[in-house]
C-alpha cells in the first residue's frame, strides 16, 4: 500500500517537475513576449505541483522534497517519456501541453476520488490551478485548428506524440484520453503501442545533468 | 490587438493603469493579463480594455489665460502671507519661523 502510494506520488511529481523544466526552456524565446511570460508562469506552477507531491512522499520516506527532486539517479525517475522530450518546436509544444493537461485532468479526477484524504486534497488543489493551464492549452488548440497550416502542423505533432501521451496514464484511463483527443481533433488517432512510464529517453539523462548541476556542485546539507 | 490593463490592488480601491499587452483576441488577452498582472497575487481584479475602446482627449484650449480656474492658479501660500502681513499677525502665525 505504502509502496504503491509513494510510487504514485513520485510518478506524478516527476511528470510535473520534468514538464515544468521542459516548458521553461521557452523562457526568453517563446513566440512573443506575452506568451513567454504566460508559458514560463505555467512552467513554474508545474514545479510547484511537483514540490507539493514530493513533500507528501518525503514525509513518508523521511526525506525532503529537494532530495527527491534532485538527488536520485536518472534511472530512478518515474516520469512519462512524454515529458522527457527536449524543447519541441511550437506546434509540438502546444500538442504536448494539451495532451499532458488532458491526461492530467483525467488522472486528477481519479485522484480526487481517492479515499486517501491527503492525496485527494492535493489533487483538488493542483486541479484548481491546472484549470488555467487547460484554458491556455485549449485556446491555442482552437487557434491552430482555425487555419489550414495550423491544423496540419498540429495534426502532425499529435500523431507523433500520441504514443507518448498514452504512456502518461495507466491502462484503464487511456480510453478516456483517446475519446477526448479524438473528439477535440475531430478525427481518429492511430491504434499504437503506448510508450510507457519507466522508459528513459536519452534526453532524460541530459536534462538531469542540467537540472541537478547546482545541487551537485554544493556539498550535501548546504543551506540556501 | 493591444489591450490596456487596469489592476485593483485591494477590494474597494480604484483600478489603476498597470500596462498594456498584445494578444490576438480577448481570450488570449485574458490569459496573458492573468499571468502578467495576477500571478504574484498582486491584484484582486483586472480590467481589460481594447485600446480602440479608449477615447483619448488631449486638447484643452485656454485662449484667455483663465488662471483662476486652474488648480495651481493661485499660490495660497503667497496670498496667506499677504493677508497676515495686512493683519499684522505674520510673526505669530503657525509655521512663521519657516
Amino acid at each position: 500500500m505504502t509502496r504503491d502510494r509513494i510510487e504514485l506520488l513520485l510518478s506524478i511529481a516527476d511528470d510535473e517537475l520534468f514538464l515544468g523544466w521542459r516548458n521553461s526552456e521557452w523562457t526568453g524565446i517563446a513566440p512573443f513576449l506575452e506568451e513567454d511570460v504566460a508559458f514560463s508562469s505555467i512552467a513554474q506552477n508545474e514545479i510547484g505541483h511537483a514540490r507539493a507531491l514530493y513533500e507528501l512522499a518525503a514525509a513518508e520516506l523521511g526525506t525532503t522534497a529537494d532530495e527527491l527532486a534532485f538527488d536520485r539517479k536518472p534511472e530512478e525517475y518515474r516520469c512519462a517519456p512524454l515529458v522527457q522530450l527536449r524543447r519541441l518546436e511550437w506546434a509540438r509544444t502546444i500538442a504536448r501541453h494539451w495532451l499532458y493537461e488532458t491526461a492530467d485532468e483525467i488522472r486528477l479526477a481519479a485522484l480526487k476520488a481517492s479515499d486517501d484524504p491527503e492525496i485527494a486534497g492535493v489533487a483538488a488543489k493542483i486541479d484548481r490551478e491546472e484549470a488555467y493551464h487547460r484554458m491556455h492549452a485549449e485556446m491555442w488548440i482552437d487557434r491552430l485548428l482555425a487555419s489550414e497550416e495550423g491544423r496540419a502542423r498540429l495534426n502532425e505533432a499529435m500523431d507523433e506524440l500520441w504514443p507518448y501521451a498514452l504512456g502518461v496514464l495507466d491502462d484503464e484511463l487511456r480510453p478516456e484520453l483517446r475519446r477526448r483527443a479524438q473528439e477535440r481533433l475531430g478525427r481518429t488517432l492511430a491504434d499504437v503501442e503506448p510508450i510507457p512510464r519507466g522508459v528513459h529517453e536519452a534526453e532524460l539523462a541530459e536534462l538531469w545533468q542540467e537540472m541537478t548541476a547546482v545541487r551537485r556542485s554544493a556539498p550535501a546539507g548546504s543551506q540556501w | 490587438m493591444i489591450y490596456e490593463v487596469f489592476r485593483q490592488e485591494r477590494r474597494g480601491q480604484p483600478f489603476q493603469h498597470a500596462g498594456s499587452l498584445t494578444a490576438p483576441d480577448t481570450r488570449f488577452a485574458e490569459i496573458y493579463a492573468r499571468e502578467q498582472y495576477g500571478r504574484r497575487q498582486e491584484s484582486v481584479a483586472l480590467w481589460l480594455v481594447p485600446r480602440e475602446a479608449v477615447r483619448e482627449i488631449d486638447d484643452f484650449p485656454d485662449e484667455f489665460d483663465l488662471k483662476y480656474r486652474r488648480v495651481d492658479g493661485y499660490s495660497i501660500k503667497t496670498r496667506l502671507r499677504e493677508a497676515r502681513e495686512r493683519a499684522g499677525t505674520l510673526e505669530t502665525a503657525p509655521g512663521a519661523e519657516e
